[in-house]
């Protein structure tokens, strides 16, 4: 047993050699369907710029779907379930339970993935992520995405028979460390969410080939977004953990108060994933105690966990960067961190920009009187595009900056690049954020071929500026591209071309904090507390946060005129 | 909860803490587990399909 683990030489932790090969499999198939999701993506975004409309009417709802299953639920998911696997097995030190049967999910998640991408491609399934009866898809796409959901749900079952084996062999004494605990969070996610697609995928494949009459579509989009906007709940829970996980390896940060960050992921174990009903707020025949209760109720105490994150990793951040000697004026510890390690830029800008751009319009969308002018508009994706690709993927970008050379044990290639990809990519999911949000604001339909009404019966105009926020948001989906292809490049160029990384390497070019192995995988909060710069940015949220909701409830006053 | 000492099994000066409620639970993942499936199925999923239920069916 014993030689089936190694020592990593930077971070001094016990890694076992199948959770590896699994770590390693997962977190490339994660890669691969980021790279198809992300070129879908760039043509719907081309289509999109009225000045280029680049695909037909038929390609671009294939394209839009391709887009949504890649990105939504392949890519982060298979790289989810890579980071259960480290979070578990890596940091708790301790074998990963059934690797064989890891190895079975696996093979489920990569044969349903390959399965739906078929049936779109094949252009019969052209139904959009969210797939809504009546409209028809192929059998095997709902089948492939019941495949996908079964090996997950497996996979995170391997997940929880690790933690059975960690306490059992008493690799660890006391609590999980906290990056442990977030990856619980997000199990716990995946489970309810990965029970709700199945619950009401496997009546609708069944439908699909004629064995069952109707689906109901009220219920189906219930249990469908208590599926849909749910997976990107496991994506908030498993980003947070990577920003506590890399602020521990690139400065050594541990949490201000670990008992209160624990208490937030609390907060979205109960309330998070009822944020779903803010998908259903103008749906008929639901009760507005329903939709109130679960948005603006449960759901703001989901938010208020957020917002304890958003001001302990950055807390964390500025007291293990003022133990480290930074200590100069208010913000002093961030003008000297390392934003040259792409590990640590991707981290902070994805808490930056998950906060500003993702947080805050939630907790809009999430208002039920507020949701009605924005409802089914562009707003939506720009919302989500703020929380998934400014916040969950540039996250998990930054991260792989360190499982290549700890996991993968290869030296990243392209290092100058590699220090401005998170940057471009940054800059470029968040222009696509902000100008899709505004091309929302002003009215523009989403998922809407021709937003010029080309052979519409009834004539419509948008303003002349909405067509202006579409091609800003296609220029910005291109430097997102650039940024997304550079990241494929560096880092798949690094594993088949990077320099191997041994403990001679490792000891002349470390990439972990001095330390930081050990902290990420202890338990134990900062012995000080002192953090004026994080409160003064902390403030200057608010005062954003404030600011944007009484502007938008400005907007609703203008929608019914009183005078 | 009070904040009992117990004795160790060997009846030394060591004592054993007893462990807080709220810690318990966050260091119960299968607890956890079954709170974090339960709600959202009540609250969001079982409400919302009773809901939709009990609308009556057109003639």
């Amino acid at each position: 047993m014993s030689n089936m683990f190694r020592t990593c030489p930077d971070t001094g932790l016990k890694v076992h050699g199948p959770a590896e090969a699994l770590i390693k499999a997962n977190a490339v198939a994660a890669v691969v369907f980021l790279l198809i999701g992300g070129l879908f993506g760039l043509l719907v975004a081309l289509t999109r710029w009225q000045a280029i409309h680049l695909l037909p009417a038929d390609l671009f709802y294939l394209a839009l779907t391709a887009h949504g299953a890649d990105v939504l639920v392949f890519w982060m998911i298979f790289f989810e379930i890579a980071l259960l696997y480290f979070a578990s097995a890596v940091l708790l030190n301790c074998r990963l339970a059934t690797p064989r049967i890891a190895w079975v999910a696996f093979a489920l998640m990569l044969g349903g993935a390959v399965m739906a991408n078929v049936a779109v491609l094949q252009g019969e399934s052209s139904v959009m992520f969210t797939s809504y009866v009546p409209m028809k898809a192929a059998p095997h796409f709902y089948l492939g995405l019941i495949l996908f959901a079964v090996g997950a749900l497996v996979a995170t079952a391997v997940f929880f028979g690790t933690l059975v084996i960690a306490k059992q062999e008493k690799t660890y004494t006391g609590s999980v460390p906290l990056v442990t605990f977030g990856a619980v969070t997000a199990a716990i996610i995946a489970v309810y969410t990965i029970a709700s697609g199945a619950i009401i995928l496997i009546p609708t494949f069944l439908w699909s080939l004629g064995l069952v009459g109707e689906i109901d579509t009220l219920t189906y989009r219930i249990v469908w977004w208590g599926f849909g906007h749910s997976s990107q709940q496991i994506n908030v829970a498993a980003m947070v953990s990577v920003w506590y996980a890399i602020g521990a390896l690139t400065v050594g940060s541990k949490p201000i108060s670990e008992k209160v960050s624990r208490a937030a992921f609390l907060l979205y174990i109960c309330f998070l994933l009822l944020a779903s009903a803010h998908h259903l707020l103008v749906d008929p025949g639901i009760s507005s105690e329903w939709k109130v209760f679960n948005t603006s109720y449960a759901l703001f105490l989901a938010v208020l966990g957020s917002m304890i994150h958003g001001m302990s990793v950055p807390g964390a951040i500025e007291v293990a960067q003022r133990k480290n000697g930074f200590t100069q004026g208010l913000f002093g510890w961030l003008r000297k961190a390392p934003w040259g390690n792409p590990a640590f830029a991707g981290m902070f800008l994805s808490v930056i920009l998950f906060g500003f751009l993702g947080g805050i319009t939630g907790v809009i969308m999430g208002t039920e009187q507020l949701n009605i002018i924005i409802h089914n508009t562009l707003y939506v994706p720009g919302h989500f595009h703020g929380t998934v690709v400014a916040g969950s993927t540039l996250a998990f970008m930054a991260i792989t900056y360190l499982i290549v050379p700890l996991i993968f044990r290869r030296e990243l290639i392209f290092k100058r690049l590699a220090q401005w990809q998170p940057y471009l990519f940054g800059l470029g999911a968040m222009g696509i954020s902000v100008f899709m949000m505004a091309a929302g604001t002003l009215g523009v339909s989403r998922r809407h071929w021709d937003m010029a009404f080309s052979d519409a019966p009834f004539a419509f105009d948008y303003p002349p500026a909405a067509f202006m926020m579409m091609g800003l948001n296609g220029i910005f989906a291109i430097i997102a591209s650039i940024g997304g292809v550079a990241f494929i490049v560096i880092v798949v160029g690094s594993i088949l071309f990077g320099k191997k990384r041994d403990e001679e390497t490792a000891r002349a070019n470390p990439v972990v904090f001095q330390g930081g192995g050990a902290t990420v995988s202890s338990h134990g909060a900062a012995d000080e507390v002192k953090i004026p710069g994080t409160t003064i940015l902390v403030a200057v949220f608010f005062l954003s946060f404030v600011l944007y909701y009484f502007v938008n409830w400005k907007y609703l006053s203008e929608v019914w005129p009183l005078s | 909860m009070t904040d009992s000492i117990q004795p160790d099994e060997q009846g030394g000066a060591e004592a054993e803490e007893r462990i807080p409620a709220m810690q318990s639970l966050l260091d119960n993942p299968f607890l956890l587990l079954f709170i974090g499936v339960a709600v959202p199925t009540v609250l969001y999923t079982v409400w919302g399909v009773m809901e939709v239920a009990h609308i009556p069916i057109a003639n």
